[in-house]
C-alpha cells in the first residue's frame, strides 16, 4: 500500500515539477507548485510525520503559494505568456543539470547503505513541543528562538521594503 | 510498510527535483519564476531530511526540525522577496532579471 502511495506520489512530484518550470504562464507555474508541494506532503504522511505534513500543507501550500498568486497578480497580466527560452541557454542548463543529477544518482546508488534501524518515530504532539522548547539534549530552544526573531526582523522588512514612499 | 521503499528511492527523487529546480532557477527570466524554483530546491531538501530522519535515526526527532525550521525560513525568504518584487515593479514596472540593474555603477 505505502509502496503504490509512493510511486503516485513520487509521479506527480516529477510530472508537476517538470510543468512548473517549463510552463510559459505564470498563473499555471504556480498551480502546478502547489500540486508539487502537496505530493511532497503525502510523502511526509506516508512516513508518519502528520504534523510536519500539515505545516506544509498550511505553511506552503496554503501560505507562499497564496502569496505567490498574490504577487503574479500585481505584476503581469493573468493571460500575458512569457517568452519563450532560447534554444542554446535551455540546452547549456539541461546539460549542466542531467550531468549533475548523473553525478549525484550514480553516488547514491554505488554508496552502501546499512540497513535502516526500524524504530517506530515518536512524531505525536507531545513529543514536538517537548522537544522544541527543551534546552537539554536533543532540545531546540535556542534555533526555536532565533526562528521567531528572524521572522520578527523579515516581516518588519517586507513591510519597510514594500512601503509606498511619499515623494 | 515503509521498509518495502528503500532510502535510495527517497535520495533519486529529492535529486532529480533539485535539478529540476536548478534547471528553472537557470533557465527563467522572470523574477517571480526563479523564486518557484528556489521553492523545488528547498522542498527537495526537506525530503532528504525527512528520509534520513526516519529511517536511521528514529529514537529523535532532528530531521523532523531541520525540515520544519527550512519551511520557516523559506516563509520568511518569501515574504521578503516579494515585497521587494513589487517596490521594484512599482519602480521600473518590469521584474525580467536582464532589465533589472538599476542598482548596477
Amino acid at each position: 500500500m505505502e509502496v503504490v502511495l509512493f510511486y503516485i506520489m513520487a509521479g506527480l512530484i516529477l510530472v508537476f515539477s517538470v510543468l512548473t518550470v517549463t510552463s510559459r504562464r505564470i498563473l499555471r507555474a504556480a498551480v502546478y507548485l502547489l500540486f508539487v508541494l502537496i505530493a511532497a506532503a503525502g510523502l511526509f504522511f506516508i512516513q508518519q510525520f502528520a504534523f510536519l505534513a500539515a505545516v506544509q500543507l498550511t505553511l506552503y501550500a496554503g501560505g507562499i503559494i497564496v502569496l505567490i498568486i498574490f504577487s503574479v497578480m500585481l505584476t503581469s497580466h493573468v493571460s500575458e505568456k512569457l517568452d519563450a527560452v532560447s534554444f542554446k541557454k535551455a540546452s547549456f542548463a539541461l546539460v549542466a543539470c542531467i550531468a549533475g543529477a548523473v553525478v549525484c544518482i550514480s553516488t547514491i546508488l554505488s554508496y552502501p547503505f546499512p540497513k535502516p534501524t526500524n524504530g517506530e518515530v515518536d512524531a505525536s504532539m507531545k513529543a514536538i513541543g517537548t522537544s522544541l522548547l527543551g534546552y537539554k539534549e536533543n532540545g531546540f530552544a535556542l534555533p526555536f528562538e532565533v526562528i521567531s526573531i528572524l521572522l520578527l526582523a523579515a516581516m518588519l522588512g517586507a513591510i519597510i521594503i514594500a512601503k509606498r514612499t511619499e515623494k | 510498510m515503509i521498509e518495502n521503499i528503500g532510502i535510495e528511492q527517497f535520495l533519486i527523487l529529492s535529486t532529480l527535483m533539485f535539478f529540476i529546480g536548478v534547471y528553472g532557477f537557470l533557465v527563467r527570466k522572470n523574477l517571480i519564476t526563479m523564486l518557484m524554483s528556489v521553492e523545488l530546491i528547498l522542498n527537495a531538501v526537506n525530503i532528504n531530511f525527512v528520509a534520513f530522519n526516519k529511517y536511521y535515526y528514529p529514537e529523535n526527532l532532528q530531521g523532523h526540525f531541520f525540515a520544519m525550521f527550512v519551511i520557516a525560513i523559506a516563509a520568511t525568504e518569501v515574504a521578503v522577496a516579494i515585497a521587494i518584487i513589487i517596490s521594484l515593479y512599482r519602480k521600473i514596472r518590469t521584474i525580467d532579471v536582464e532589465q533589472v540593474d538599476e542598482m548596477k555603477y
